[in-house]
């Protein structure tokens, strides 16, 4: 298929870059191909804003903070899921074209956009944060920084889901039936590693949330751009804690005569 | 095509505009008063501003320094406010909260910690003690997400990417809202008893900003459009440290929470200029030299903030005339140095990049620098608005009988300037009201019929766009509507230059008539834009206007040909009401009488 080229007015040539953008929708679609003047500094959302004001009003994305803070403007950028916003032109071969496409894990909506309402599902399906009995006669609790620092490490997570689009389990293999993701992998293991927090979820984790599908590929740390240690610091852990609690022989034993 | 056929409808007790700080917390309220409660929102979960909130959020916990209490903070909000602030939220704001903020912490926030293991706060502009609650410098996305993970397990039903167009109003009082879903841009109605507006700020207005594609100031519009009041419009927060540089991330916040942890202003002589010209208000409040600033920013109780920490309206203009005067920076800007601090602290690049390390990251990231080694390049950017819907102080209800609003979209907790996480906890604890008071509210009074014509008409005009074969970009109004804001009702205002703009104003009220659209109604930005944009005007006219009434530079005014305050000036706040005529009017209405024990209080803070 032949894709049309529209180009913005007036191109310098020097600094023009060639882009192929997907757009369609859940019924399909195909690349456009699109050039922009960049200047520097900057990203590739500015030159997807640039595109949609001058070229294609009706091209749709994501965003909202432009700064990496909200996690909107995920997307596929020659092939790596990354922010949009985040990226910045300079950092992208020169001279080559640059391919956008959306997240290939999720239903296309329109687009750049996606649905990743499956996300939204799987959150409410986790345990609530259940808290112990405040430690203060004011309500409040008495916790020191060492004991978070870890949790924080969690709750920095922009929701993103670009670890949802990398993993393989899901992309390559769409066990969201039966499997949570990194991202609410680590989000179990942040409720579960709270130090306030008296809930157990790791019998859900086993059984319900499959984190024996994780092997290890790492592949989601790599695109996290908050850059979280989802495999090392998270989903290994809470692996340790389920070998423990179902696995251990002293714990099972334990377990017998507690009769849980 | 029938009424039922083209409208979705939904029908709720209690419907909540918004899904930031304020929405989420007025739902929660409102859910566990046992109604039916919606939540629309533009974006998805999450996303909403309130997620890029940075340096924290303003209680008077005492936690680092025992001398601070609800006294101290709300003699600093009305300063800050420069007393044109509604005595009764502002004590609202000041008595509740802290236990806002920790119950918060009971719904799983996970704040800094003091070495004592309590909620640690940081120093803030305008506060006279730490004061800021904060994670990092990512308080926000943590307030948000520990409203949403909570709130999505009480019940609430939410609506995201979906816009309200209009609220519905039947004989006077709210029946309900119309809006369309950005994935299909089909037309529904949701019936409610009660409306809470929680839709935040305005900044798109101008072409500088901290703010997202969603603060088109919506709220303000609709709520006018009903028939409600905006109030205090010409207090628009320029906040002083906004990116310069590279051109695409200009006006990108970088939190005050630099100045809080030691980060000084210098212009390009390397001068610390803000020593240079101090308020007379603060003047017994701000540090001898250098060295007192700095054993303040270390906690030391006997030391003065340095004059970085002063407001920002302040700062901001002091910024504007180092720029002017051609000691600015190489972009336009000037230097916010943190890295100095390597002079004092030996481990300071690890302090910075825990202590601020989205600021690190962002510039590192956007703009190739290294924060912990080199000076920013910062300048004014437009940053909250302390204008907003007229409400009762107690119950957040507008004149408008069932219609409720909170946070940034609400006129009367900051005055004429607000401090420093004074919106955050501004969200909180104005959502938990207005969610309490709504859902009485929705028990008391039985729904009321949505008028028909009115939803036809409504939606009659904002497909009109796509029935126009020739016709203006959309884009391109809103950009020089951008301009004309910046250029003419921005940090320096004269009467001249504010006449001209609300020439232009009418200009493109008439353009707006004309936009079209192409494409199809799902997930079209360009159609999005053309319905954002009789939205903008209102807020553009708002400001304006009022900003022309007000003849006198106080607090975020600062009027090049009214450069003093005005003991007549001091009386009013100025509102803005949708005439019979459909025109703009503006009045003075005097400020909310504050109570006496509450005087003492400022009195003896001073
Ligand atoms: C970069 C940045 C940093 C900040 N840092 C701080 C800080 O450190 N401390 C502090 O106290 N304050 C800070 N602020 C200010 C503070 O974050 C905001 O004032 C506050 O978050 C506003 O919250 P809100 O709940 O009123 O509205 P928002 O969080 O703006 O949410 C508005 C909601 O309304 C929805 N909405 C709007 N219009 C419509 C419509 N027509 N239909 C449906 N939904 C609609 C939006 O989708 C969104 O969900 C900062 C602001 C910015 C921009
Ligand atoms: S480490 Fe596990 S969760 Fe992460 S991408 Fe690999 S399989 Fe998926
Ligand atoms: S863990 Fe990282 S990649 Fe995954 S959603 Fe969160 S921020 Fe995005
Ligand atoms: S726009 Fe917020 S992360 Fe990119």
């Amino acid at each position: 298929m032949s894709t049309p080229t529209i180009q913005s007015n007036p191109v310098d040539q020097s600094n023009a870059v060639q882009f192929r953008i997907w757009r369609g929708n859940k019924d399909g679609g195909e690349f456009v191909n699109y050039e922009v003047n960049v200047s520097e500094g900057m990203v590739l959302l500015d030159c997807v804003h640039r595109i949609q004001a001058e070229q294609a009003p009706d091209l749709a994305c994501r965003w909202n903070c432009k700064a990496g803070k909200c996690g909107s403007c995920s997307a596929e950028i020659n092939g790596k899921p990354s922010l949009m916003c985040m990226t910045r032109m300079d950092s992208l071969p020169p001279g080559k074209v640059v391919t956008v496409e959306p997240m290939r894990s999720f239903p296309s909506i329109r687009d750049l956009v996606t649905d990743v309402s499956w996300n939204f599902r799987v959150k409410k399906t986790i345990k609530p944060f259940k808290p112990r009995k405040p430690d203060n006669a004011d309500g409040s609790w008495t916790m020191f920084q060492q004991d978070i620092d870890r949790v924080q490490e969690f709750r920095k997570c922009i929701e993103c889901f670009l670890c949802q689009d990398v993993c393989h389990v899901i992309r390559d293999h769409h066990k969201e039936d039966e499997f949570i993701g990194p991202r609410f992998l680590m989000y179990t293991a942040a409720l579960e590693m709270h130090p306030l927090d008296t809930e157990d979820r790791v019998g859900d984790l086993k059984n319900r949330d499959g984190i024996g599908y994780c092997n290890i590929t790492k592949c989601c740390t790599k695109v996290c751009p908050e850059h979280i240690g989802i495999t090392d610091n998270a989903i290994i852990p809470m692996k340790e804690r389920v070998v423990d609690q179902f696995y251990d022989p002293v714990t099972r034993l334990f377990r017998m005569f507690k009769g849980k | 095509m029938s009424f039922s056929e083209q409208f979705i409808v939904h029908e709720h007790d209690v419907l909540v505009i918004g899904a930031g700080g304020a929405g989420l917390r007025a739902a929660i309220e409102a859910s566990a008063a046992g109604l039916k409660v919606g939540v629309i929102c533009k974006s998805l979960l999450g996303k909403a501003h309130t997620v890029m909130a940075e340096g924290g959020m303003a209680a008077a916990m005492g936690n680092v320094d025992d001398r601070d209490n609800w006294e101290v903070h709300f003699a600093d909000t009305m300063r800050g406010g420069q007393y044109l602030n509604n005595p009764i939220m502002v004590e609202h704001h000041a008595k509740e909260s802290p236990a806002r903020v920790l119950e918060l912490e009971s719904w799983g926030a996970v704040f800094d910690r003091t070495k004592e293991g309590k909620i640690l706060q940081r120093n803030f502009g305008g506060h006279r003690y730490p004061r800021l609650a904060h994670v990092g410098d990512r308080t926000g996305l943590e307030l948000i997400r520990t409203l949403q993970d909570h709130g999505i397990h009480k019940g609430m039903e939410v609506f995201m990417e979906m816009t309200v167009v209009s609220l519905l109003t039947t004989g006077g009082k709210i029946s309900g809202v119309l809006g369309y879903d950005r994935e299909r841009g089909r037309m529904r109605i949701w019936k409610a008893k009660a409306v809470i507006l929680a839709t935040g700020g305005i900044g798109k207005s101008f072409r500088i900003t901290s703010n997202s594609w969603e603060g088109t100031g919506d709220g303000h519009a609709l709520a006018y459009q009903a028939g409600a009041e905006l109030m205090d419009m010409e207090f628009v927060q320029f906040h002083p440290t906004g990116m310069v540089w590279p051109p695409s991330v200009r006006g990108i916040l970088v939190t005050e929470g630099v100045r809080g942890e030691g980060g000084v202003l210098r212009n390009n002589e390397g001068k610390r200029f803000m020593f240079d010209d101090i308020p007379e208000m603060y003047k017994n409040q701000v540090a001898t030299d250098e060295e007192e600033g700095w054993r303040y920013v270390c906690g030391d109780k006997n030391a003065l903030r340095p004059p970085e920490l002063l407001t920002r309206d302040h700062i901001a203009r002091c910024i504007n005339r180092e720029i002017k005067a051609g000691r600015g920076s190489p972009h336009g800007g000037v230097y916010l140095d943190i890295a100095w601090i390597k002079e004092k602290l030996p481990n300071s690049a690890e302090h910075i990049q825990r202590k601020l390390p989205s600021m690190y990251h962002q510039f590192k990231q956007l703009a190739g620098v290294d924060i912990t080694k080199e000076r920013m390049e910062v300048g004014p950017t437009t940053h909250y608005v302390m204008g907003g819907v007229a409400v009762d102080g107690d119950t957040q209800m507008s004149c408008v009988p069932g219609l409720f609003a909170a946070g940034e979209v609400t006129a009367g907790l900051h005055g004429a300037n607000r401090l420093g996480g004074n919106s955050l906890s501004d969200l909180v604890v104005f959502g938990k009201l207005a969610g309490e008071h709504a859902a009485k509210y929705a028990k008391n009074n039985a729904a009321v019929e949505v008028d028909q014509e009115q939803v036809l008409a409504h939606t009659n005009a904002i497909m009109e766009p796509f029935e126009r074969t020739t016709g203006e970009n959309p884009y391109g109004i809103q950009h020089e509507l951008q301009n004309t804001m910046q250029d003419l009702v921005g940090i320096v205002r004269t009467e001249t230059e504010m006449q001209q703009a609300l020439v232009k104003l009418d200009e493109y009220k008439a353009r707006v008539k004309n936009v079209s659209v192409i494409g199809h109604r799902e997930y079209n930005p360009g159609w999005h834009t053309a319905i954002d944009l009789p939205c903008m005007l209102v807020v553009s006219e708002s400001i304006t206007r009022a900003a022309l009434e007000r003849k006198e530079s106080r607090g975020a005014q600062f009027r090049d040909d009214y450069p003093d305050k005005s003991a007549e000036c001091a009386t009013f706040n100025v509102v803005s009401k949708k005439a019979a005529d459909g025109s703009m009017q503006v009045t003075r209405r005097s400020i909310v009488p504050i109570r006496a024990d509450l005087k003492a209080v400022i009195e003896k803070m001073k």
